[in-house]
């Protein structure tokens, strides 16, 4: 009996400093709010980076895949320096050296940097994806008359989509955790809010999870709609 | 109507057409036989330059066509293919695979198109085929769908690419039925084959292709019932 009360007694402590945790570290001057702004920031980021990281790609798949050799090595370098370096370090050069004397707002020139960072691999998956449709689907096109670049997005291009499309979802979710180095530059997205709640709480526990449960939701909303575009995709596809 | 001169095509170290001249006249249906390796496809595709020529010159209508200012989609227009491996689309379905070019080239707009496909359909004997997907289709009928596919260009020739060897042999009369017909209705052909009794029935003339040169050319019963060539008595004695 005595023993069930300690542990009772000791549970309702427990409960009352979780409590206590929860309400200094979200609700006492609105901090939750950082939160939510910070998602506002990472999804901002994440998207436009993953458009111009898709421009980016197929721009310098078409360069690895061209016959001129000038072309190919630019797109050869392009990927060599982009893969060959971390990517907080572009972020920091991109910012702070690039963009140094350009006052553009902050999450543009993070997400242009993501955008530059996501190219170079997105470009690799777009080549492999091109690659493997067969040769004689070019040959087949180009024999019809069709020049290089209709036999490219009338032939080749609706076929590769589908190889394409999971690697690319898969670049997706990388590039959207990627993301959270953004603070080396002063922007305040998810990862940083927690951080910074951390910071003005001296409570590591709450905000830290909390961090990791919304970039966990995110990321399993962003793969629950993927997953239905790769369905429909298939539709016409006899294995599915 | 295509003249070829002193044509020669190399492959690194290899040197598979040694210089070749030959002169196809409007009408004609050349039959171009010859062990595997001796450059009888390679042949045929520098005529349509899906092969880069190393030196010559090919002229179709007297316009040379292998040099960096040639329009050749212009030309291909006028040259249809067949491959091997039938090469059909396989994201679009039977009918769309033949008005993809003509339509998009211009050639017709999508009802005359249509129409056009239709007919084509009719006369290789799969109209009911037209909305079907080439997966769903055997070999012969994919044979089929080609050669109405590259019809649908209204070419002024036809180049065939082995277009029997990855059928089964109970589907080669149906793909032969059809090129034998084109043959009575004066399509100009060119057609690399191994299947002798084709081409002694249908061919004017046979080019018997070794070591990169046309070691002999005779019409089809002196070539087949009279060889002088010593090279061209051994093939034709391995293979009848």
């Amino acid at each position: 009996m005595f023993w069930l009360s300690v542990q009772q007694s000791g549970f309702h402590a427990w409960l009352e400093k979780i409590q206590d945790q929860f309400i200094r570290c979200f609700i006492e001057e609105d901090r939750y709010m950082l939160l939510v702004k910070g998602i506002g920031v990472t999804i901002k980021v994440s998207l436009v980076a993953l458009a111009l990281g898709l421009i980016i790609g197929f721009l310098i798949a078409l360069c690895n895949l061209s016959g001129k050799k000038p072309v190919k090595a630019i797109g050869r370098v392009y990927t060599d320096v982009i893969r060959g370096t971390p990517s907080v370090t572009q972020l920091m050069i991109i910012y702070f050296v690039v963009f140094a004397s350009i006052h553009w707002s902050k999450w543009l020139i993070a997400a242009i940097a993501f955008g530059i960072n996501s190219g170079a691999y997105v470009s690799e998956i777009i080549r492999a994806g091109i690659l493997s449709i067969d040769r004689g689907q070019t040959e087949a096109g180009r024999s019809l008359g069709l020049s290089a670049s209709q036999t490219m997005t009338r032939i080749i291009m609706p076929q590769a989509v589908k190889n394409i499309f999971p690697a690319l979802c898969n670049e997706f979710i990388v590039l959207i955790k990627e993301t959270a180095i953004v603070g080396y530059v002063g922007l305040m997205d998810i990862q940083k809010a927690g951080d910074f709640i951390k910071s003005a709480t001296f409570l590591p526990f709450m905000p830290l999870i909390a961090t990791a449960i919304i970039y966990y939701i995110l990321i399993k909303l962003l793969n629950f709609g993927l997953r239905k575009i790769e369905k429909a995709l298939r539709k016409s596809d006899l294995r599915r | 109507m295509i003249e070829v001169r002193n044509l020669k095509k190399h492959f690194g170290q290899n040197e598979v057409l040694r210089g070749i001249d030959q002169h196809i006249s409007k009408g004609e249906v050349v039959a171009v036989i010859g062990p595997s390796g001796s450059g009888k496809s390679t042949f045929l595709r520098c005529l349509n330059q899906l092969e880069e020529t190393t030196e010559g010159e090919i002229y179709v209508d007297g316009e040379l066509i292998n040099t960096p200012k040639a329009d050749i989609n212009k030309i291909r227009q006028k040259m249809g293919m067949v491959f091997q491996q039938f090469n059909l689309f396989p994201h679009l379905s039977v009918k769309k695979n033949i008005t993809l070019a003509p339509v998009l080239l211009k050639k017709m707009t999508p009802e005359e198109a249509d129409k056009k496909a239709i007919e084509l359909l009719e006369r290789v004997g799969l109209a009911e085929k037209a909305d079907d997907y080439p997966s769903s289709l055997s070999g012969g009928q994919k044979q089929r769908v080609a050669i109405a596919r590259a019809l649908a260009m209204d070419p002024e020739i036809m180049l065939f690419d082995e277009p029997t060897s990855a059928l089964d042999p109970e589907m080669v009369g149906e793909v032969l039925k059809v090129i034998k017909q084109l043959a009575e209705e004066k399509m100009t052909m060119v057609i690399v084959t191994h299947e002798m009794g084709f081409a002694r029935e249908v061919a004017t003339r046979v080019l018997f292709i070794d070591q990169g040169v046309v070691m002999e050319e005779n019409t089809p019963e002196e070539l087949f019932g009279n060889p002088q060539n010593e090279r061209t008595k051994l093939f034709l004695s391995k293979i009848l």
